[in-house]
């Protein structure tokens, strides 16, 4: 990245910004999705799937207006299906494989009280288009963390294997949820065109959420200043994201000309 | 899915409002294991695709239904008794104008 010795762009900074919010969203729904068919109860086989649905309608926006932005031809398939993993800038948290149900809704309690967050303030940004877009999506967002919050509460404050098992979870979650608040030029930039959301404001009422319903779900609270990972957001990831990618593009690369008829 | 969980999770009855002044209607039934999770639940069955304003979630064990046997006594003797429904009585013409 040569970032650093340039200049960034609006054009620049906006699309990074759209991608790093979308491909959040692609890839924890293409995690999600897994799930479809393999809930622990048809009910809840049924949310998650219209949770995982709800993740990538976002990012299917997202990336809708971020090829708008890029002015280059290109369309939401090309973000999703023909970038390389290096060039993915979603969260590391949000690639990790879905591991049992409470590691999946653990993370997805800890992302979902970001984005409640984030979205709260992007759906006033100075761009109607795109604030309109966080504002609608928030709604949904809503869901997902009552529904994610709930089960936290369920599984920690429930028999002794599901807290155990829930508690491991967030014990290995722990050291991904540095990057929620990484901020780089991109996000300083978007900061002064009233577009982009300064995440320190409200660390400590995401923190604050997060340990509520934690004590609350008498779960232990991992230590906040442990070894955090780092990287995401400029293309470095874990193992999992290339597997994962691997699968999710396979079928549109093999037939790049493929339609439905 | 295993469906041992049948045993733990008891049977909800969900209703959904279609609109706002409507009254509730039976959609259907969910398994879910406290009220928080039946309406969740409801809401994710029965009402994700604007199918609704409001939801109830009843546990069905808390339903008295009528049985077959009932039938006979319950609905028969309405049969005969036409002058029951208000379409027996013929409407004078001044108040149908007025509708």
């Amino acid at each position: 990245m040569t970032t650093e010795t340039k200049e960034l762009t609006k054009q620049e900074a906006f699309l990074a910004y759209l991608l790093r919010l979308a491909d959040d969203r692609l890839i924890l729904g293409q995690r999600m999705s897994e799930w479809c068919g393999h809930g622990p109860q048809l009910e809840e086989d049924l949310a998650m799937a219209n949770m995982a649905l709800d993740l990538i309608g976002h990012a299917t926006a997202l990336y809708e207006y971020a090829a708008e932005i890029e002015d280059e031809g290109h369309d939401e398939d090309y973000f999703a299906y023909f970038r390389d993993d290096r060039e993915f800038t979603n969260l590391q948290l949000c690639e990790l494989p879905k591991g049992d149900f409470g590691f999946t809704i653990a993370r997805q309690f800890l992302f979902s009280a970001f984005s409640y967050f984030q979205y709260e303030r992007l759906k006033d940004a100075n761009d109607e288009q795109f604030a309109g877009m966080m504002n609608k999506h928030l709604k949904e967002i809503k869901y997902h963390l009552r529904h994610s919050r709930e089960w936290v509460l369920r599984l920690g404050d429930g028999t002794e294997e599901s807290h155990e098992r829930i508690q491991e979870s967030f014990d290995e979650l722990w050291m991904y949820i540095g990057e929620l608040f990484y901020m780089d030029e991109v996000d300083e930039f978007m900061i002064k065109e009233g577009l982009g959301v300064d995440s320190s404001e409200f660390k400590k009422e995401w923190k604050k959420l997060v340990e509520d319903t934690l004590t609350e779900a008498t779960l232990t609270v991992p230590d906040w200043d442990q070894f955090m990972m780092s990287g995401s957001r400029k293309g470095i990831h874990t193992e999992h994201l290339g597997h994962l990618l691997a699968q999710m593009q396979f079928l549109r690369r093999s037939y790049p000309d493929a339609e439905w008829k | 899915m295993t469906d041992n969980n049948n045993d733990n999770w008891p049977l909800w009855e969900v209703f959904t409002q279609p609109k706002s002044g409507k009254p509730h209607e039976h959609a259907g039934s969910v398994h879910a294991a406290d009220k928080e999770m039946a309406l969740q639940n409801a809401r994710d069955t029965y009402a994700r695709r604007n199918e609704g304003v409001s939801i109830w979630v009843v546990k069905s064990k808390h339903i008295t239904a009528s049985t077959p046997e009932d039938m006979g006594p319950f609905f028969d003797p309405a049969n005969d008794k036409p002058y029951r429904h208000p379409q027996f009585y013929s409407v004078p013409r001044a108040v149908k104008k007025r509708s």
